[in-house]
């Protein structure tokens, strides 16, 4: 059988509002394949978001959701885990969302290892708005702010939150559309904060832009530059030179948050 | 023994005519009919699921 996505969506709600190609819905599909294949049950599953094409997600979600404030997410989703740590929490937003107004939360998710998975859609644009350039827009590329180049470097998102104190760090693409259902996979079953960032295309505020004639030349340049982290082995820098790594990027087990909270509970009652 | 062949349906109503079902299938099985995907030729499909895989918007179901 075809997999069944309509079980995971709510009804009546497709068509989505996004644009034709636009790589936010391969990362939804790949979401519903993930909450699948770990089994989450969606009454006991909070999806939550800001704000931006790829905070519409949670909407189409047949599970408890939270659609909140512009880069306000990790703050809401905190709430949530921690006033209900037996949830599974999920939070899905864009590059401008999480590392622009949201940057600050994102950090401070990922220093407390707080156990919940965050998935950034990252079309490095401002899709929503029409197209400002965003802290993951690259050098010299074009945006409605930009109109001569970005003279900014780009974060490396996944970097950032490996260096932030995230504890599961794996990344993919809208292109590579069968591993982003097991890389999310992998982050909801990983204990601690896990962060999976999707690479994906915004063909109307990007592409048009920065000369992709289609969304198709989007995807093929996704296909070009990724390079899984077990094959950059075996490569040169200069090989690497303008490639993207893919796949599990980083793994450790730290303590994690809600388990750490509970035991000063414990010790607050105790010291009464 | 003849092969079975995979059922292919697509939603018309979902479909957005973006084109990346018909691109990226190996065998080219789809093409663009007006705005949307349709079967060209079944016959060639290998039941990959790529084009199910990448389909945004949730309207191309592939049976194998
Ligand atoms: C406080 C506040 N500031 C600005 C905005 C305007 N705004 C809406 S979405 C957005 C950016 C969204 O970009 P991103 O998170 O990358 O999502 P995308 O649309 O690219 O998927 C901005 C700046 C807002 N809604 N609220
Ligand atoms: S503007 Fe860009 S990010 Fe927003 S729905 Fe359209 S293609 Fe997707
Ligand atoms: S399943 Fe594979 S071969 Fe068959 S139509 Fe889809 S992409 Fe083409
Ligand atoms: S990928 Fe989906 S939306 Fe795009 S043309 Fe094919 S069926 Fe239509
Ligand atoms: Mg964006």
């Amino acid at each position: 059988m075809a997999f069944d996505y309509d079980k995971y969506i709510r009804p009546g709600k497709l068509p989505h509002i996004w644009c034709p190609g636009c790589g936010h819905g391969i990362v939804m599909k790949g979401l519903i394949r993930a909450i699948d294949t770990v089994g989450l049950d969606t009454k006991n599953t909070a999806i939550v978001s800001g704000i931006g094409c790829a905070s519409r997600l949670p909407g189409y979600m047949d599970c408890c959701t939270l659609h909140t404030a512009h880069g306000r997410a990790a703050a809401f989703a905190t709430g949530v885990k921690m006033a209900k740590p037996e949830m599974d929490v999920i939070l899905v937003g864009g590059d401008g969302d999480g590392t622009a107004i949201g940057g600050n939360h994102f950090i401070h998710a990922c220093r407390r290892n707080i156990n919940m998975t965050y998935i950034i859609l990252n079309n490095k644009i401002y899709g929503m708005t029409g197209g400002q350039f965003s802290p993951a827009t690259p050098t010299g590329a074009k945006a409605s702010t930009t109109p001569y180049g970005n003279p900014d470097p780009a974060f490396d998102i996944a970097k950032l939150a490996i260096g932030a104190g995230a504890t599961f760090v794996a990344r993919g693409t809208s292109f590579h559309a069968n591993q982003i259902d097991k890389l999310i996979a992998e982050a909801i079953q990983h204990k601690g904060f896990s962060v999976v960032e999707i690479l994906d295309d915004c063909p109307t505020t990007y592409g048009r832009r920065n000369k992709f004639k289609s969304v198709i030349e989007m995807m093929n340049h996704l296909k070009d530059i990724a390079v899984p982290v077990k094959a950059a082995e075996k490569m040169s820098p200069e090989q690497l030179e303008g490639k993207i790594l893919t796949g599990v990027l980083f793994k450790e087990e730290r303590p994690e948050y809600t388990s750490e909270y509970a035991k000063l509970i414990e010790r607050a009652k105790a010291a009464k | 023994m003849e092969k079975k062949l995979p059922t292919i349906e697509i939603i018309e109503k979902y479909c957005k005519g973006c084109h990346i079902c018909v691109e990226f299938c190996p065998t080219k099985v789809l093409e663009m009919q007006g705005f949307v995907a349709a079967v060209k030729n079944l016959d060639a499909c290998i039941k990959c699921m790529q084009c199910e895989l990448r389909c945004p918007d949730f309207a191309i179901k592939v049976t194998p």
